[in-house]
This record gives structure tokens, sequence and C-alpha cells, in this order.
């Protein structure tokens, strides 16, 4: 079922209205060789495909385009696999309709 | 910054935090509202369905300036398969009242609005204000909060916490657990651009009467989960959300779900030709009543979603929120007016009012109902869906097979697929947690 590969992730994201925190991402994934089970499903819970492999097989994250919804929070944060927080105030994601 | 004293601090300007902070606000208190987004709104999400009998309870004349977009004329329920819909709908024309029952609104624009509302009533409200932490004395009871200005802690007699349904002061502070993937469910949301004519065609509407549309079926993929249509006066809010642990289990991505509720045709059909303006994704507490956390303690209590305050059943929580918003700050109101401390002795009395209101009731009602819908997705998302819809199929095609052979076949293919006993228990069960 790779129904999900062709959906463009990107094209919904640029929709949106965001204020980037740069040099301050407000979720960080632990530093590790072989991504646990939890890290391996936020490459297909995060609604904005923030969670990626790099070419190393570990998992990244990136933030830019996070609505911030708290999902890899509930899935990995309980293992300590992700540090998660909210962006600083004014930061993030702004929704225009929410 | 802040050397002042508050009475109140509400984290959060969403419907409860609101509810809460105008409620204190109007009784003469001292509060301050902190909310991260840059306005009210802004970190948002919902379909969304506003319930005026609660709002009235807060703002009376909110129809007079509040940004809504259609009054609920009509609600459709659809039981959905890959190709086909099973609908009932309910349209009456008792819905065309004066003061219309049910509204679609767009929060980002609400809450906008709630939010003048309640610095009107003279809350100090803090925009682009993340709290962080919970501040407590040598004793344990609360008394602040910290953001993240550099203005240390803004200190309250109780800090009402109105925090959303991740709830991070609370679970930081050890107040109540962190929702785990069982107990809430991802939604993702786009909004469809149309123009008013065509929005109105295609629902068969005039004016501002709306339609609402709750699906559910093959579309969650055996997955527990429902599917919105909601009508704007010129965009459809549409979306579909799942259990996260359904998300964990299966490995289905939100968008492609998404996607392919949108192209089935019932759905397509519908935003054809519209312009998608925004894409968003929000958590939604779903464990009900067994779910609900501890609701106050020494010198807070928590509201709305942080709560866990949400009728899956009926797609309520926004009511639930404002509801208990106010409930805690006349609680809290009433503790002042006697001069007593914000203990959570005296706290109690918010979740003793609360006990008594339509939002515990309810939720008890349905507390079996989660449970159910978890443990048996496959028969309620795939299994009866796909049987319903073939039964009906059955019975509109006429192809000369005689009626009573027709009803034959239905008859064997629901037995063939849950058994006699199987569809008497699914009943049963079913009866018994909607109870």
């Amino acid at each position: 079922m790779n129904a999900e590969q062709s959906v463009r992730v990107e094209d919904k994201l640029y929709y949106n209205r965001y204020l980037v925190d740069v040099g301050r991402p407000h979720v960080k994934v632990r530093r590790h060789t072989t991504p646990s089970l939890q890290l391996l499903a936020l490459l297909k819970a995060c609604p904005a495909r923030c969670y990626e492999l790099n070419d190393k097989g570990e998992v990244e994250v990136a933030v830019d385009g996070c609505i911030e919804c708290g999902t890899c929070r509930v899935i990995a944060e309980p293992t300590g696999d992700i540090e998660w927080n909210y962006p600083r105030g004014g930061y993030g994601v702004l929704f225009k309709f929410g | 910054m802040i050397q002042e004293k508050f009475d109140a601090i509400v984290v959060g300007a969403g419907m409860a935090g609101n509810a809460a902070a105008l409620t204190m606000a109007e009784r003469g208190m001292k509060v301050l509202q902190l909310e991260r987004g840059e306005y009210a709104g802004s970190k948002n999400v919902q379909g969304a369905i506003l319930y005026a009998d609660m709002m009235e309870k807060l703002i009376p004349d909110f129809r007079e300036d509040a940004p809504l977009e259609r009054h609920l004329v009509e609600q459709r329920f659809w039981m959905m398969d890959d190709r086909s819909h099973v609908g009932m709908h309910y349209r009456s024309e008792d819905f065309n009242e004066e003061r219309p029952n049910r509204y679609t609104i767009i929060r980002a624009q609400f809450d906008k609005w709630f939010s003048s509302k309640v610095r009107e009533a003279g809350a100090t409200v803090l925009y682009e204000t993340t709290a962080t932490e919970l501040v407590r004395d040598n004793y344990g009871k609360v008394r602040g909060v910290r953001t993240d200005r550099r203005d240390g802690e803004i200190q309250a007699d109780v800090v009402v916490l109105a925090e959303g349904v991740n709830g991070l002061l609370g679970t930081r502070a050890g107040l109540r657990a962190r929702p785990t993937p069982d107990k809430v469910a991802l939604a993702v949301k786009e909004m469809h651009f149309l123009p008013r004519e065509t929005i109105e065609a295609r629902f068969n509407l005039k004016d501002d009467e709306g339609v609402v549309i709750e699906a559910a079926g093959t579309i969650s993929r055996g997955m527990t989960g429902m599917g919105f249509i909601y009508a704007n006066k010129e965009s459809i809010s549409l979306g579909i959300g799942c259990l996260v642990a359904d998300f964990q289990r299966t490995g289905e991505t939100p968008y492609g779900l998404l996607d392919h509720f949108k192209k089935h045709p019932s759905v397509a059909s519908l935003i054809a030709g519209s312009e998608v303006k925004e894409y968003s994704a929000h958590l939604i507490p779903e464990g009900g009543y067994r779910a609900i956390p501890q609701l106050y303690g020494e010198g807070w209590v928590v509201v709305g979603d942080a709560a866990q305050f949400n009728n899956a059943v009926h797609r309520e929580g926004s009511n639930l929120a404002m509801t208990s918003g106010r409930i805690a700050a006349e609680a809290i109101s009433q503790v002042k007016s006697r001069r007593d401390g914000m203990t959570a002795k005296n706290l109690s009395l918010y979740k003793k009012m609360l006990d008594e209101s339509f939002v515990i009731k309810d939720l008890k009602k349905y507390k079996d109902l989660p449970r159910l819908m978890h443990t048996n997705s496959q028969s309620f998302f795939l299994t009866y869906p796909q049987l319903v819809s073939r039964a009906m199929q059955n019975f509109v095609r006429v192809d000369g097979t005689p009626k009573v052979d027709k009803e034959k076949v239905t008859i064997k293919s629901f037995v063939r697929a849950r058994s006699w006993t199987g569809l008497f228990g699914d009943a049963v069960r079913f009866a018994r947690a909607w109870r």
C-alpha cells in the first residue's frame, strides 16, 4: 500500500502559516544508532511527516512543518526517544482557520 | 515585569480557558490568561460545531457579533464502505428558529472574538506566552506558573489548567498521566473553499442554513475512527481521525487516510473544484469517563480537553470544555467570596458542581462505549458497514429475484460474517454500552 508515498505532504503544509524559531527546534530526537519501534512508528504517524530516516538509518526530525498535534509525544516521549516541547510563545504553526 | 499577584491564572485561551477567564473576570476577580499562540485560536483545531445552549450561558447575546458560519438544519450520519454510503439524514424546519441550536464555526476566527470578550470583561490576556511549568511552594501547593518570557514566575491563588489535550503543565507536574495512544485520536483536517452558491447547491441550502455529515466505516480501514464533512459559508471543513494506537499498530498514515476519504465517490463529488487553504491536525481525547483524571488539587483545577472531557458518541467536546471552564470559575469565585483559601478541599466544589451537570452525567452514560468500539473495531468499522451496504443494495436493486430469496441472502450474509451469537452479542453489548 504505497498510496502514502504519492501523497505530497509538503504540498499540504505549503498552505499553512508558520513562524519558524530558527535554531531552536521544539522537538529533538535522542541520539541512537538503531531506531526503536516507537521512533520507527513516527515515520508514518506524524501528520506533517516531520520524521525521516537518514542515510545512516537513524530517525531525524525537522520541525519546520510541525503542526504541534502531540502525536509523536504520545508515542515516543514515554520511552525517552524524543524530547518534546511546545515552541516558544508566538512561534510555530499559526492556524488561519483551525 | 510581572510583580503583581493575580487571583487566578488561566493557562490557555481555547473554549475552556476563555469560559473560565470570562466568568471570573465578570465576577470581579483579577485574572491573567496565558496563550502560547500569536492570537487565540492560532493553535487550536476543531471540526467545528458550536453548541449555542452552552455558549448562551456565557454570552447570552453572542449571536449579535460572534463570527458564525452556518446554523445547522440537517444532520447526516453515513455508514460507508469503499463505493457506497448508507445514510440517515435528519433535516427539519424547526432548526430555522430565532435562536438556532448549533452552528458551524471556524475556530481561529471564533476564538479571536471570544478572547476579545474576555479582555472586555477585564481579564489581562498575554499572547505569545508559553507556560512552561507550574510553580509550587514547599508544601506542594501550586502558587503560580513559569513562562518562557524572561520574567520568572507569575503568582496567583489558583491556576486553571485549560491547556488542552496534551496537558503539558499538568503532566509535567505529576498531576495526571500523559495521554496514552489508546486514549487519544489523531484527526487531520483540511479547509476546502468553494463559492457559496456551489456549497448551497450541493447541500441543498439557502441563506445561512448548514449541514454536517459524520461518517464511519471502511474509510478508517478497520481502525476505530470517524470522518466529518461540515458546511461553512464559503468552505467545507473535512477531516478524519483514528486512535493513535491504531495508527501506530497499522502503520497507516493520517494523510493517506485523509486522501482515501476525499477520493470516496460520495465525498469527492461534494468537494470537487475546491481550493484547499489549510491542513491541520489535533489530538482528541477518546477515553471518555474512565479517562478523567484528578480534577483539582492544592491551588489548581483542570478543565476542558486537559481533563479529557469529550463525548465521542455525540462529537461534543467544545461545549463540555466551555461548561467545565464556567463551572470551575463559579466554584473558584464562590470559594473566594467566602474568603477561603484555594485548597483542594475547597476546590472540590468544582467537581461536585460538575457531577451534577450534564458534563459528567453524559460522560458516565457512555463510559463503556470507547472500550467496546476499540476492542471490536473490525466489526463496527469494516464488517458491519460492508454487510449493511450489500444488504441495502440487495434491497434496492431490482433484478427479478423474488424478494423472499433476496432477504434470505441478506440474512445469510450477516450470519456467515458474525454468527447468530456474534450478532446477538454485538447488539446486547452495544445496547448496554449505549444505556
